[in-house]
Order: C-alpha cells, then sequence, then structure tokens
C-alpha cells in the first residue's frame, strides 16, 4: 500500500508530462466553424468586377462550391494564389472568392496581376457575409455542398499538401453522396 | 538599543516593499488600460454604452486567442466591435447578441462557456482537484495523529540536553 502511495505523485508527473507534450503538437488555430452543418446564409452583396450588379445564394452554381475569402491586405492570400489557379483544373467543385472588407481598385488590380482564379467574386466591403459566415480572417476557404449545407471551413492558405489532405477526400464523400442522392 | 533599529528597519522594508509592490500592480494595470484600443463611438445613454463595455470584454476575439474584444487591435475584433455597437443599436438584447455571436463562431467567442457535457471538466475539474486535495490532506492529518503520543516524547537524555540549553541564559 505504501509502496503504491509513493508512485503518486511520479504517476501525476507522467500524466501530466502527456498531456503537456500532446499539447505541444495541436495547433490553437484549428477551430472548428460553428457553421458547419448549417446551410449557406443569404446574402445580397456585388460582384467585384461588376459593381452594379448584386449576386446571392443563388447565383453560386456547382455542385460543389468552394468560397475562398481572400483580400489584398491579406500576405497569405498572395501564398496561395499559384495554388487556387492549380485547383481549379479540378472540374468537380467551382471555385467563388469572397472579396473581404478590401478595398475595391487594389482588388481588381490584384485580379488583372495574379489571374482570375474565380468563377466571380463577391465584393463584400463591410464585411457582412463574412461576419454571416463566421470569417475570422483571410484566408479562409468553405466547402459547400449540393445541398446548400457548409460541410467545411478550412483557415490559412491552401497549399497542395492541404489540398490533399483536407479538400480531396471531403470532395469524394460528397460525390458519393451526391451519386446515392440520384439514384 | 540595536535590536529595535532592526525592527524598525524591517518594518520599514516591509511597508516600503509593500508600497513599491502596489505602485508596480497599478503601473501595470494603467499601462493595460491605455494599451486598449479605443472608438469612437457615440452612445446616447449610459446604459447602453455599459452594456457595450460589458460585452465587449465578454466576448473572445476568435482570431487572437486570448483577448477579448475590447482588448485587441485586430482587424476581427474592430470589425466585431462595429458589429456590436450596430446591434446595440438596433435595441438588440445581451442574450440576442449573444446569440448572434455564437451562432457564427461558436462557444469559442465565450469567455464563459455554457454548461454541457463537453465542458463538465471545465466547471467541475477544478473543484474535483480541490475536494481530492483536501481528501489528501485529511488523510495524512489522521494517518500521522494515530502515531502513538509517546513516540514523539523525548527521551531522558534529549531531555536533560534540552533543559541544558534552555537554562543556560
Amino acid at each position: 500500500m505504501k509502496s503504491i502511495i509513493r508512485f503518486i505523485p511520479l504517476i501525476l508527473f507522467v500524466l501530466l508530462g502527456v498531456l503537456l507534450y500532446r499539447g505541444l503538437f495541436l495547433n490553437p488555430q484549428a477551430m472548428p466553424s460553428a457553421m458547419i452543418g448549417k446551410p449557406l446564409p443569404d446574402f445580397q452583396l456585388p460582384m467585384l468586377k461588376a459593381t452594379d450588379k448584386m449576386v446571392g445564394r443563388e447565383d453560386l452554381k456547382g455542385n460543389i462550391v468552394l468560397l475562398n475569402v481572400w483580400a489584398t491586405w491579406c500576405i497569405q492570400c498572395k501564398y496561395e494564389h499559384p495554388y487556387l489557379l492549380d485547383i481549379i483544373k479540378d472540374k468537380r467543385i467551382k471555385l467563388y472568392g469572397l472579396n473581404f472588407t478590401d478595398d475595391h481598385s487594389a482588388a481588381l488590380r490584384w485580379l488583372k496581376q495574379y489571374k482570375d482564379p474565380y468563377v466571380f467574386s463577391i465584393f463584400d466591403e463591410q464585411g457582412a457575409l463574412g461576419l454571416d459566415i463566421g470569417v475570422f480572417g483571410a484566408p479562409e476557404t468553405f466547402v459547400i455542398d449540393h445541398t446548400g449545407i457548409i460541410r467545411k471551413r478550412f483557415a490559412g492558405p491552401i497549399n497542395t499538401q492541404v489540398w490533399n489532405n483536407e479538400f480531396l477526400p471531403l470532395i469524394e464523400t460528397i460525390e458519393a453522396e451526391m451519386s446515392q442522392d440520384e439514384s | 538599543m540595536y535590536n529595535t533599529v532592526i525592527n524598525y528597519a524591517l518594518v520599514f522594508k516591509r511597508v516600503f516593499g509593500f508600497a513599491f509592490v502596489c505602485i508596480v500592480l497599478s503601473a501595470f494595470g494603467l499601462t493595460s488600460a491605455n494599451a486598449s484600443p479605443v472608438d469612437t463611438f457615440e452612445f446616447s445613454d449610459e446604459v447602453t454604452e455599459s452594456r457595450f463595455h460589458v460585452l465587449s470584454k465578454e466576448l473572445r476575439c476568435p482570431k487572437c486567442q486570448n483577448q477579448n474584444l475590447a482588448d485587441s487591435n485586430s482587424k476581427i475584433a474592430v470589425d466585431l466591435r462595429k458589429n456590436l455597437y450596430n446591434l446595440l443599436q438596433e435595441g438588440k438584447s445581451d442574450q440576442e447578441i449573444i446569440d448572434f455571436m455564437v451562432y457564427r463562431y461558436g462557444d469559442f467567442v465565450l469567455y464563459r462557456p455554457p454548461l454541457k457535457e463537453q465542458t463538465y471538466i471545465l466547471w467541475f475539474g477544478p473543484i474535483v482537484i480541490l475536494l481530492s486535495f483536501f481528501l489528501g490532506v485529511v488523510f495524512v492529518l489522521r494517518k500521522r495523529s494515530k502515531l502513538k503520543a509517546n513516540e514523539l516524547d523525548l527521551s531522558a537524555e534529549e531531555q536533560t540536553n534540552l533543559n541544558d540549553i534552555l537554562n543556560k541564559k
């Protein structure tokens, strides 16, 4: 009995050590979005390239919609941009942009300079839609499935590794669900 | 005489040490208050204004790891403060505003997380740890008091030694 008690501090120490050691490898930025499983809220916002034209939820056409939050003040968006040009080669997805609390002319310059990967970009100057879907920074990418439900929010820049690990499996899951719904 | 000087010196040191700590702490308090971002929101009445301050302290900035909306200068915190202000102007209640934020950003935005299954450990963990600590103390003390009283007694030799020391003066 006494010898067991003697080991309690050691056991507690080891348990605490394991807990803290695991904590070292957690990503504190990787937060689950509260919007997952909820429908994309409706909005009425101008298009970036034609501000006199308003777009809404129903204009995001496509079975699997990716909504990429970007802005010219966002440094990591610049890093992400070439990968976006790459992922639109995947014909299963449609990529839309959400230009988030940005300067209009700077945003247009950006698209001209780096090429435009988006079907179109929504110009959200006040961050209204951004707020409604819980955006807390840029870049962020939302995956919306064929039923209009938000399936994923990825905070941070997309690159090949992220695309392969985080997005492709989900796209395949949604594809499978789609073919199931059809039959 | 010498002893009293030392005593005074000690008291002096204590009092000033305490005062020094107070000054340092209050200086920290002041600087952190000064460092908070200043917005130029105008409120029609004081109640709304104080509600704004309470809510912006209660709500956590989603981007920053451990800052509330009031303390953070990040873009999202500035935007959310603006939004909080707008919601207050629209006449939303505190609960409606909190629901609004939680719907979009999840429980993360709350500094006081709701009581539910995932947060039991958060709410009850400290109490459990404290209780087990007290139980441990009680356990040890009871065991100690069970020691035979005479085990603690001095032997005859020790007692004469002690008497010698005490009577030396």
